[in-house]
């Protein structure tokens, strides 16, 4: 719901990286999104495509992997990934399942020229 | 042309500022809740209640976050107690970095427990960490039942949830059973509270448990 934001979050990380390493381009950047965030994928290379213009950048291809939804039991330990029914109760022992997957917002790595 | 290994969390810069909060909070003795809701759901109105039950049990000051306006600091002033609007303009949540520039405007010395009044949004307020010890969610029960498993970001983060307007139960068309099912269904260990602002059934189970929770570190 706030992509815009983000999208200058990351721009503003990657061209701090991009100094750090004495380079004026940015070829490629990767970044990692869970599927249990508020970030919908297509509104988030939307703002990027937007705001990476005059930036170092400008000519990156962005690519997103989608990370899915994945839950461990606090009690047992089943592992469970979550298809189109929400709970966070496990199936097998009425437990607590936490959260193991699916809340990541992360730049993995930058390409530089 | 060379990779780069970065694995920056992008709210990284948000979390940092909000350990600084915490770190304040801490420094001063202040137990500090984030209070979330959709639009309209009562925050105000339980923060109303919840300061009349407590106010003279702790000493109070309450951060209000609106698009615009200052209603509700100036509500939460009426009953005394100290109150700081930060007002966001389009932001759609508080972060922590409002938070931070907020802070030196409350009475830190003088204050022990803090309510920060976030802005009224089903979704995004649970992302951004502000430094609170608590995160309490007001949900209206004429919102629907179904919303717990539409909406699971904020139920998920939520410590506790309040349901609100309790009172309205019968005229709301919703089953009290399925939505409460529906909450479990997203956060099994979160504690619920059916109250009514209005009438004032539930606010002592609800004040009660928060006065558990309190602790000075």
């Amino acid at each position: 719901m706030h992509e815009v934001s983000i999208a200058e979050n990351i721009i503003e990380i990657i061209e701090r990286e991009a100094d750090k390493n004495n380079s004026y381009k940015i070829l490629r950047v990767k970044l990692l999104l869970g599927e249990f965030t508020s970030i919908v994928k297509d509104a988030l290379l939307f703002a990027l495509d937007i705001l990476k213009t005059d930036t170092k950048a400008n000519d990156a291809f962005f690519e997103i992997e989608q990370i899915k939804l994945k839950t461990a039991c606090f009690s047992c330990g089943e592992i469970s990934e979550m298809n189109n029914e929400l709970n966070f109760n496990c199936a097998k022992c009425n437990g607590v399942m936490t959260i193991i997957e699916g809340k990541e917002l992360e730049i993995e790595y930058i390409d530089l020229d | 042309m060379h990779v780069v290994d970065i694995h920056s969390k992008i709210l990284e810069e948000n979390n940092k500022l909000a350990n600084e909060n915490w770190r304040i909070f801490k420094e001063h003795a202040i137990f500090a809740v984030n209070l979330m809701s959709a639009p309209g759901a009562g925050k105000t109105s339980l923060l109303e209640q919840t300061i009349i039950k407590l106010k003279h049990i702790y000493n109070i000051s309450v951060i209000e976050g609106d698009l615009q306006t200052s209603i509700d600091a100036d509500r939460i002033r009426q009953l005394d107690v100290s109150s700081v609007q930060i007002i966001t303009g389009s932001v759609c949540h508080l972060d922590a970095r409002m938070i931070q520039n907020t802070i030196n405007k409350i009475p830190l010395a003088e204050t022990e427990l803090l309510f920060i009044e976030n802005v009224g949004n089903l979704v995004c307020p649970a992302e951004f960490y502000l430094g609170e010890d608590l995160k309490v969610m007001v949900f209206s029960v004429v919102e629907g039942e179904e919303k717990p498993i539409k909406y699971p970001f904020m139920f998920h983060e939520a410590d506790a949830v309040i349901l609100n307007k309790i009172d309205l139960i019968e005229y709301s068309g919703i089953e009290l059973y399925t939505l409460v099912d529906n909450v479990f269904k997203i956060n099994p260990a979160v504690e619920i509270f059916p109250v009514s602002c209005r009438n004032g059934d539930g606010i002592i189970e609800w004040t009660n448990w928060l006065r558990s929770k309190v602790k000075f570190f």
